[in-house]
């Protein structure tokens, strides 16, 4: 099989591609240049993709280094920043794995005659059920499960994509670099959104592409303007941070945020909790057949968050996941993935929070 | 190319501007100074003598063949070093000679040789080098790449330090109006030196001729068969460069080190190899280019050449492959053997959108199918075959 093998300069795509090379296809590597800004947060850095040839050069496979920066842009950067300005929180990983990995890159590894798209997520791509189609499913390290970021996949993607480290451990993967002298071995993962840069953070990284509005927090149950926040487009639904106490010493969150109002809701613990999301309708997607209305699912609304039982549903604007235990807040733009409730492991298809 | 050596095909090296191979003259004109004649140049006794014998003796080819004397040629790590010392030594010595905010006038299709020092002088970065602030006029050019004369001349007044325009343009093969430059320059910014880049023309063009006005050329080893790491900067009389590299005070001050000796030979063996043949070569390589554009134009649909074939080096093949993208077909042609380029690559490697194409008025998706294929000193009429083979097949691949 010709499998082209997107190597981030991270420990596990230098060891998905060693097992390719291992299992004796015809591998090529490939690093994507997209964000030519400042950014030392990993994922495609030069030093990445220093990284990531160094690799290819140790298992003797050719690597190239394809400029998406401008399709980045478009796709990802630019409706990560006009998302904020709506008053979204959204998934600039999830979106890029949408738009640029799984789109622009798998088409390209199409085009150049290869079989199959590589990466080194830790997750599955199972035979489907009754051998017809594919299956998503968790890593088999738990605490290193990456289904989340891919569970807007679909069959056509499935079909052409090969996870060769998602059966594996993250001791595993780390072991099986070292024996092998990669570079990367011993590379801590990255943990940021490649384009921002550490030092100055995601409200540094904002400031420069928008004008952020200061807006007032007020108290959900009281009305009472409470406090006031610097940049409304900052505030994430479910944030504790900023918001202070309330008189009683109980912790704030954030409630709801209203960007054309310029209001940020506070309130307690409690009543911070929600029993449902609404999905936005265009945004669903299956892994397989669609789930019927009034299927018990498990909900996931976050990279690591812990999964929660839940029944698909539907409102007055579209799909609704209701919750059998409240929960906090999902922010408008977070991916809501959703996994078989039989099976927990596999992923059904994932929607955005509304 | 691919890991299966059953798939590795021949290489159809058809990148000559981004380096060529080192003729055989050069390798064995240098392979002394590695073994035997080790010799610091700088140095008093016999060894030092023997190795100073031979950088001068280097030093003098490339002065005739540059149409300098001697004193005038400054050895150099290569073309970059070179269009650096010219553009922050020339603005150094402005600003020591009083001239608090010299300005430099400049093509804006510019290596990143000359363009980036430029730019890191005007944003103060160059503060190190002598040069504390500089304003930098860049001149566009018309669709062919030809600079703008009219333009050229309005960006001219006695404030201009330097001028710098190449001799040809690296990516599109562009032979620039450099004596015309030199004659508006004189009369509207007496001043000001004449720097060119004469790095992509020098394998085909009479440098003594044609940049005889300037009185700063860049030349680079690597791309007419010599080695990498090796260059030269002339300096004519009267001009003043203050150095990069301060040190032991080589090269009259203007640039310390330890002289590369086996570089400078390499230079000296590669120029004088490339002029002594440059008539029958400019004709060689001019008919293989030739039969290689002619034969995509007729086998691939939606091809264009980039500039009007007259009005460029002789070995230079650029063009737009429309519904291609770039990337895609590199890869392709790769996989085929086939190794070529298109415009300049990143720190990471990725090639960036080409800021030649840019200024010539292509749009950003037009440029982002272009792709540069250079002939030289070692292509031969198997190399044009095996290309013609291979392209029109790939881009069909991509097209489907």
């Amino acid at each position: 099989m010709r499998v082209l093998v997107a190597m981030s300069g991270g420990v596990d795509s230098s060891v998905a591609a060693a097992r390719l090379v291992a299992g004796g296809h015809e591998v090529v590597g490939a690093t994507l240049k997209l964000w030519g800004g400042a950014s030392d947060s990993g994922c495609c850095s030069v030093a990445d993709v220093d990284d990531a040839r160094r690799v290819a050069q140790q298992l003797g496979i050719a690597h190239h280094v394809f400029n998406l920066a401008e399709e980045f842009e478009a796709s990802v950067v630019a409706p990560y920043v006009a998302d904020h300005v709506a008053g979204r929180t959204p998934n600039p990983c999830i979106e890029c794995n949408r738009h640029i990995k799984f789109d622009r890159l798998l088409e390209r590894s199409g085009r150049l005659g290869f079989d199959a798209l590589a990466t080194g997520h830790h997750a599955r791509v199972a035979p489907g059920p009754a051998g017809e189609g594919h299956r998503l499913r968790r890593g088999a390290d738990a605490a290193k499960d990456q289904s989340y970021v891919l569970s807007m996949l679909g069959q056509s993607q499935l079909a052409r994509l090969v996870l060769p480290v998602g059966a594996m451990t993250k001791a595993e993967v780390r072991a099986e670099a070292a024996a092998l002298g990669l570079r990367t071995a011993a590379k801590p993962d990255s943990q940021d959104v490649c384009f921002i840069h550490s030092a100055t953070g995601r409200a540094g990284f904002l400031a420069g592409r928008l004008a952020l509005h200061p807006a007032t927090v007020v108290d959900r149950r009281s009305g009472e303007a409470v406090g006031t926040v610097e940049g409304i487009e900052l505030v994430t639904v479910g944030q504790r941070r900023g918001m202070g106490q309330a008189p009683d010493g109980s912790r704030r969150y954030v409630v709801a945020v209203d960007v054309s109002t310029r209001r940020v809701t506070v309130g307690g613990a409690a009543e911070a909790l929600t029993r449902e999301v609404a999905l936005v309708p265009s945004s669903l997607t299956w892994v397989g057949a669609p789930l019927a209305e009034g299927t018990a699912a498990v909900a996931q609304v976050s990279a690591h968050g812990r999964p929660a039982p839940c029944v698909l549903g539907s409102g007055p604007s579209g799909p609704v996941v209701r919750f059998a235990e409240a929960q906090r807040p999902v922010a408008p733009g977070q991916t809501v993935a959703l996994y078989d409730a039989g099976d927990p492991d596999d992923v059904v298809g994932a929607g955005i929070a509304a | 190319m691919s890991a299966s050596p059953a798939r590795a095909p021949s290489v159809t090296y058809l990148d000559h501007g981004s380096t060529s191979p080192v003729r055989p003259e050069v390798a064995d004109a240098m392979a002394p100074f590695a073994t035997a004649r080790f010799g610091n140049a700088s140095g008093a006794h016999r060894m030092a003598r023997d190795a100073r014998r031979a950088l001068e003796e280097a030093r003098e080819t490339v002065a005739g063949v540059l149409g300098s004397a001697p004193a005038e040629v400054v050895f150099t790590g290569g073309g970059t070093e070179s269009d650096n010392l010219a553009v922050l030594g020339v603005l150094a010595a402005a600003v020591e000679r009083g001239d608090r905010w010299p300005t430099v006038v400049c093509s804006a299709v510019e290596h990143a040789a000359v363009l980036e020092p430029c730019r890191a002088a005007a944003k103060g970065s160059a503060r190190l080098a002598g040069v504390p602030a500089v304003v930098v006029r860049e001149v566009g050019v018309d669709p062919d790449c030809v600079v703008d004369l009219d333009a050229l001349e309005a960006a001219l007044d006695p404030s201009v330090a330097l001028v710098s325009v190449m001799l040809a343009n690296n990516e599109v093969g562009t032979l620039q109006p450099l004596a015309e430059v030199v004659a508006r320059v004189r009369r509207m910014a007496p001043g000001a030196a004449v720097h060119t880049d004469a790095v992509p023309a020098a394998p085909f063009v009479d440098l003594a001729a044609a940049a005889a006005g300037a009185d700063l050329i860049s030349v680079s080893a690597h791309k007419l068969g010599g080695p990498k790491g090796s260059g030269a900067l002339v300096v004519r009389e009267g001009t003043v460069v203050r150095p990069l590299l301060h040190g032991g005070g080589q090269e009259r001050e203007r640039r310390s080190g330890t002289h590369d000796v086996a570089g400078a030979v390499g230079l000296a063996t590669a120029l004088a190899d490339a002029a002594r043949t440059r008539l029958s070569e400019s004709a060689r390589v001019a008919a293989l280019r030739d039969r290689l554009a002619d034969g995509l134009l007729a086998a691939v649909d939606g091809v264009v050449e980039s500039v009007d074939r007259r009005r460029v080096l002789p070995g230079h093949c650029h063009l737009r492959v429309t519904g291609v993208e770039q990337e895609e077909l590199l890869v392709l042609l790769d996989d085929g053997g086939v190794c070529a380029s298109a415009g300049a690559a990143c720190a990471s490697g990725a090639l960036e959108p080409s800021h030649v194409l840019g200024a010539m008025g292509v749009g950003p998706a037009d440029a982002r199918s272009a792709v540069r294929f250079t002939l030289g000193h070692t292509t031969t009429g198997d190399d044009v075959d095996r290309a013609l083979a291979v392209i029109p097949g790939a881009v069909a691949r991509l097209r489907r």
